[in-house]
C-alpha cells in the first residue's frame, strides 16, 4: 500500500501562501490574547481555589451561588463540568478570596460547609459517608464490630476492618458510582459486607447527595514560580536543541528548526486563547510534547536536505529542498497521521481531566506537521543566505551564486 | 550464527523487563498485585494529597543569633575580658537579613584576647571593629554560616515532617525539596483525602521551651510594661499566658530557655493529678543536667512552660528537678495525643507556611485511569492495525518493536522507582509517536531503495543505514531537551522528561536493533528472488 508515488510538488513556489497563513494565524492568536488581556491560566498558574464536586442529580447552580454569596464567598465561579449525565460542577475562587486570610484552605472549607448545608440533610451526630475516608469508615467498623472479630485479637480485627473499609470505599469510588452512593444497600455486592455491616454504616453515617472529587488550592507564589519556570525551561530546551542542531548540521538549520517550533507553540497558544481554554500544568506537558514532536518532524526533513546537499553539491538549493520534502512526504504524512490517530483517541476517550492536554496535542500535531513542510524550509532558505558559517558561504564561488534562490 | 546471538540478547532483555513488571507470580491475583506495586501511579492518577510548603529558614538563623548572645557573655566572663555591654544589632530588616552582635566597652589592651576568643570559639562569626570607636567590636554571622544554618534547618524540617507523617501511619509519603534554593518542600500523601489533621500536625512548630519567670502573672501587656518603667529588663521578654476567668495573663520571662524541645528524650500522653489530660516528658542527659542546675538555682521562682511562644503553665519550682516534667493545659485527649507526637518527633527548626494544596479524590484518579487506559488502547490498536495494513509483513516487525518498546519503558520505570503521572503519560505518547516514526522512516527508506532497483538485502541494509542517521539526530535532539527539562524542571515537568528519555533510549534499541534482527531473520529464510513484504 502506498499513498504517494514520487510526488513532484514545488513547495517553495507556493511558500508565500503558507507564510501568509501562518502570519495570519499567529496574528489572530496574538490579537485574541491582547484583547483578552493575556492567556487564561489554570488554577495551578493563576493561584486560587478550585473544588470539583459531583452531585447525585443535576444541582441547582443558582441555589449554590446564592448560598455562597451568603457565606461571603462572592465572585465564586460555578461551572458545569464533563458530560451532563455526570452532574459535576467546578466551584472556583480567585486568589483574593484564597489569601485574604492566613489559612490557605479557608475558601475550600467554606465551600464544603455551604454544600453540606444545601445537600447534606445529615442527622446530628452522623458522618457523611460520601465524603468519608477509608480510615474513618474503618474506625467506626472497629468500634461497632459487626462481624464479631474482637475475639481474634485487636490487630487482626483492625486489619480486617481496614481491608473491608478499603473495599467499601473503592466500590463507592469506582464507576458507575464515581464517588457517590445513594443507598447503603448498594454496598451489599461488596465481598465481606453483610447486613450487620450495612446496619452499622447506616447507624453511624448518612448519605449526602454530593461528593468532593478534587480540590486544588494554589497560593500566589507557587503559581507565579510555576509559570516562570515553565517558560524558562521551555526556552532552555529550545536553546539546547538549537546548539545540538548547530553542531550536527549548521547554525541556519538550528535557527530555522527553532523558529518553526516557536511558530507552532505560538499558534497553538493562540488557539487556546481563541477558544477560551485554560493553560494548566498538563497543557504545558502537552506543549513540551508538541515541541519534541515538531522538532522531530523538522529534523527528518532537514536531514534529507543535508544528505542531498552532500550527494549533489551543484543542485539549486530551492530545487533540492523541494526534492527533499517530496522524498520525505510519504513518511511525514504517515507518521503525522498515525500520531494524530493516537492523540485523537486521547481527545475523544481520554475524559475531561486531560481534555486541555489532548486538545493541545491534537492542534499541535497538525500545526507541527504543517510547519515542518511549509514553514521550516522557507525559513532555512532565508537564514542559509544570511547566517555565517553556512554552506553557501563555505562553498566555491560559482556554487554560491547558484545556490542563492531566485525570488519568484 | 550471528542472528541467533542477537536474538538471544533480545530475548534476555525481554525476559528481564517482563520479570521487572510482573515478578514471579504464582497465581493471577499475585500477578495483579505485582503489576500494581511495580507501576507506581502519581497522585494525579491514584488520589491523595499534595502539599507545597515554605520553611521560614530565617527563624533558625535568628535562634542561632539569639543563642550566641548568651554564649558571648559567658565566654567574656570566663576569659576575664571586661565589657560594658553585649547587644544584638537590630538590622535584620535589611535584605538579605544580617545578624550582628555588638560588644561595647572592651579595653584596648584586651583586644588581642577578644580576637583570639572570637577565632577559637566563634568561627562562624566575623569580628571587626566598630567604626569610630576603639572599644567597640562587632560580630557578624558569616554568609556561609548563615547559608549553612538555613540548609540545616531545611533538612531538619524535612526529617521532622517525615517523622510526624510516618507516626500518623501514612503509607509511602513523599517529602522532597521543591524548586531550587527557595526552601520549599513538597509533601505527597497518597490516599489521604482529608488532610486537615495531618496539615495541623505537620505545621505545628511545637517549640517547647522551659523558661524562668521573672515577674507575673500580670493582667495585660501595658501593666507589665508599666511595672518595669516602660522598658523591659535586658534579656527578658513578655509572653502571653492562659486566659482564665480573670482575663488575660502575661509573664515576664528570661529570653534564653533553660531547656528546649531539643533536649527531650521522650513525650507521652498522660493525666495529671487532677485527671486532666497532660503530656509527660523526659529530658536527655545534657538537658537534664542543665535543667537541674537552673531549677536548683531558682527554687521558689516560677517556671514557665512555653509552647510556641505561649505560656501554658507556670508552676512554682518546689525543689530541684532534673529529668522529667509535665505539661498541662486546656487540652482535649486528641490534642494531647498530637502534642506528644509532635514533641517526640522533634521540633521544627523554623515555622512553616502552606503555599499550595491539592487533594485528588480517589474516584477522580480512578476515572482518569479508566479513560486514559481506554484511550491508550484504542490509539495503540489503531496505530498497530494501520501499520499492518500499510506495510503488511514489515508491519508485524514494527508492531513487535513498538510492544517491546513499551515493555522496556514500563519495566525501566519500575526499576527506577519512577512514578507515572499525567505528564509522564505525555512522555509515553511522544515516545510511541517517535517509535512509529522510526519504523516509518526505515520502511519508507527501504521502499525507496527498492524503487531504485536495489536487491532486497542491499535495500534493507541501505534503508537502515540512511534512516539511522536521521533517527539518531531526532532522538538525540529530543533527549538533549529532555535533559534540560529534567535538570531545571520540577515535579510534573521532570516526570515528562524521565519517561521521554527512557522511552527514546528504548526506542533506539527496538527500532534500530530489534527491527533489524527481525528483517535479517526474514531475509535469511526468504526464497531466492522472492519479494519483501513491505
Amino acid at each position: 500500500m502506498e499513498f504517494f508515488h514520487e510526488p513532484k510538488i514545488d513547495w517553495m513556489g507556493i511558500k508565500w501562501y503558507f507564510i501568509a497563513l501562518s502570519l495570519a494565524l499567529a496574528a489572530i492568536g496574538l490579537i485574541s490574547m491582547a484583547v483578552k488581556g493575556g492567556l487564561a491560566y489554570g488554577i495551578d498558574f493563576r493561584g486560587g481555589t478550585v473544588v470539583n464536586v459531583k452531585f447525585s442529580k443535576a444541582p441547582n447552580l443558582d441555589a449554590i451561588r446564592s448560598e455562597l454569596d451568603r457565606q461571603n464567598l462572592r465572585g465564586a465561579t460555578i461551572q458545569r463540568y464533563g458530560v451532563p449525565g455526570d452532574h459535576e460542577v467546578i466551584i472556583g475562587l480567585d486568589l483574593k478570596t484564597t489569601t485574604s486570610s492566613e489559612a490557605l484552605d479557608q475558601g475550600k472549607r467554606a465551600i464544603v460547609t455551604t454544600l453540606s448545608g444545601l445537600f447534606g440533610q445529615g442527622q446530628a451526630g452522623k458522618l457523611d459517608f460520601n465524603n468519608s475516608s477509608p480510615q474513618t469508615v474503618s474506625d467506626h467498623l472497629v468500634a461497632a464490630d459487626p462481624l464479631g472479630l474482637s475475639s481474634q485479637g485487636f490487630d487482626t480485627a483492625t486489619k480486617a476492618y481496614r481491608d473491608l473499609a478499603d473495599a467499601v470505599i473503592n466500590f463507592r469510588n469506582s464507576a458507575p458510582r464515581s464517588g457517590l452512593i445513594s443507598d447503603f444497600q448498594e454496598l451489599s455486592s461488596v465481598p465481606g459486607v453483610n447486613a450487620g455491616v450495612i446496619a452499622t454504616l447506616r447507624n453511624d453515617f448518612y448519605l449526602s447527595s454530593f461528593a468532593v472529587k478534587n480540590t486544588q488550592i494554589v497560593g500566589p507564589k507557587v503559581g507565579k514560580d510555576l509559570r516562570r519556570q515553565a517558560v524558562y525551561v521551555t526556552l532552555a530546551g529550545l536553546g539546547a536543541m538549537l546548539v545540538y542542531i548547530w553542531f550536527r548540521f549548521e547554525l541556519s538549520y538550528g535557527v530555522a528548526a527553532v523558529v518553526a517550533t516557536f511558530h507552532d507553540v505560538t499558534i497553538t497558544l493562540g488557539f487556546f486563547s481563541l477558544l477560551n481554554k485554560e493553560i494548566s500544568l498538563t497543557v504545558i506537558a502537552a506543549l513540551l510534547t508538541l515541541v519534541g514532536y515538531s522538532m522531530n518532524d523538522t529534523i527528518v526533513v532537514f536531514d534529507r536536505i543535508r544528505e542531498n546537499v552532500r550527494l549533489n553539491k551543484r543542485e539549486n538549493f530551492v530545487d533540492l529542498i523541494n526534492r527533499s520534502i517530496n522524498q520525505t512526504l510519504s513518511r511525514t504524512i504517515l507518521t503525522s497521521g498515525l500520531t494524530f490517530l493516537a492523540v485523537l483517541s486521547l481527545f475523544l476517550f481520554g475524559g475531561e481531566v486531560i481534555h486541555g492536554f489532548s486538545f493541545a496535542l491534537v492542534v499541535g500535531v497538525i500545526i507541527g506537521t504543517y510547519s515542518s513542510i511549509f514553514i521550516a524550509s522557507p525559513i532555512l532558505v532565508f537564514f542559509q543566505k544570511r547566517l555565517p558559517g553556512s554552506a553557501v558561504v563555505a562553498r566555491p564561488k560559482s556554487y554560491a551564486r547558484e545556490a542563492v534562490p531566485a525570488r519568484r | 550464527m550471528k542472528i541467533k546471538g542477537r536474538a538471544i540478547f533480545i530475548g534476555i532483555v525481554m525476559v528481564v523487563c517482563l520479570l521487572g513488571i510482573i515478578g514471579f507470580p504464582k497465581n493471577f491475583q499475585e500477578l495483579k498485585d505485582n503489576v500494581r506495586s511495580r507501576i507506581r501511579m502519581g497522585l494525579d492518577l491514584k488520589g491523595g494529597t499534595h502539599l507545597v510548603l515554605l520553611v521560614n529558614v530565617e527563624d533558625a538563623v535568628n535562634i542561632t543569633a539569639d543563642q550566641v548572645l548568651e554564649r558571648v557573655r559567658d565566654e567574656l566572663k570566663a576569659k576575664n575580658i571586661p565589657y560594658a555591654d553585649v547587644q544584638k544589632a537590630d538590622d535584620t530588616q535589611v535584605q538579605p537579613p544580617k545578624h550582628r552582635v555588638v560588644v561595647k566597652g572592651v579595653p584596648q589592651e584586651k583586644a588581642g584576647d577578644l580576637q583570639t576568643l572570637s577565632s577559637e570559639q566563634f568561627s562562624d562569626w566575623e569580628l571587626s571593629r566598630m567604626p569610630g570607636d576603639a572599644t567597640s567590636w562587632m560580630l557578624a554571622l558569616k554568609t556561609t554560616a548563615a547559608a549553612n544554618t538555613r540548609n540545616q534547618a531545611l533538612l531538619q524540617a524535612m526529617s521532622t515532617i517525615r517523622n510526624r507523617v510516618d507516626q500518623l501511619g501514612v503509607t509511602e509519603p513523599t517529602i522532597a525539596e521543591y524548586g531550587q534554593g527557595d526552601y520549599e518542600l513538597v509533601v505527597q500523601l497518597p490516599g489521604v483525602d482529608d488532610p486537615t489533621r495531618v496539615k495541623d500536625i505537620i505545621q505545628s512548630t511545637a517549640l517547647l521551651e522551659l523558661k524562668i519567670v521573672q515577674d507575673g502573672p500580670m493582667s495585660s501587656r501595658e501593666s507589665a510594661l508599666a511595672a518595669h518603667g516602660g522598658v523591659l529588663p535586658p534579656d527578658t521578654q513578655l509572653l502571653p499566658g492562659p486566659t482564665g476567668q480573670n482575663g488575660e495573663t502575661w509573664y515576664l520571662v528570661n529570653r534564653v530557655a533553660a531547656v528546649t524541645g531539643r533536649d527531650l528524650s521522650g513525650a507521652e500522653p498522660s493525666h495529671d493529678v487532677n485527671g486532666r489530660p497532660s503530656v509527660n516528658f523526659t529530658l536527655a542527659r545534657d538537658g537534664a543536667a542543665r535543667f537541674g542546675r537552673v531549677t536548683g538555682a531558682n527554687v521558689g521562682k516560677q517556671l514557665a512552660i512555653v509552647l510556641d511562644n505561649r505560656v501554658y503553665d507556670a508552676p512554682v519550682i518546689q525543689s530541684q528537678i532534673s529529668d522529667r516534667g509535665e505539661i498541662t493545659g486546656p487540652f482535649t485527649p486528641q490534642k494531647v495525643q498530637d502534642l506528644a507526637l509532635v514533641l517526640r518527633s522533634g521540633a521544627l527548626p523554623a515555622s512553616i507556611k502552606y503555599l499550595s494544596e491539592e487533594i485528588v479524590g480517589p474516584s477522580l484518579g480512578a476515572d482518569s485511569i479508566r479513560h486514559g487506559v481506554i484511550a491508550c488502547i484504542v490509539g495503540f490498536v489503531a496505530v498497530m492495525a494501520f501499520m499492518l495494513v500499510y506495510y503488511r509483513g514489515a508491519g508485524i516487525n514494527a508492531d513487535l518493536a513498538l510492544i517491546l518498546n513499551l515493555i522496556i519503558l514500563i519495566a525501566a520505570l519500575g526499576y527506577f522507582g519512577a512514578v507515572l503521572t499525567l505528564p509522564g503519560i505525555a512522555g509515553v505518547i511522544l515516545t510511541v509517536g517517535m517509535g512509529v516514526d522510526s519504523n516509518v522512516l526505515i520502511f519508507e527508506r527501504i521502499r525507496e531503495e527498492l524503487r531504485l532497483g536495489k536487491a532486497v538485502g542491499a535495500a534493507v541494509a541501505g534503508g537502515f543505514e540512511h534512516a539511522f542517521v536521521t533517527i539518531i539526530d531526532t532522538h538525540v535532539t529530543t533527549i538533549v531537551s529532555a535533559a534540560i527539562l529534567f535538570t531545571f524542571g520540577t515535579g510534573p515537568i521532570r516526570g515528562f522528561a524521565v519517561t521521554l528519555t527512557i522511552g527514546l533510549l528504548a526506542n533506539l534499541f527496538t527500532s534500530v536493533f530489534v527491527s533489524r534482527v527481525i528483517f535479517d531473520y526474514v531475509l535469511s529464510r526468504r526464497e531466492k528472488g522472492a519479494e519483501l513484504s513491505i
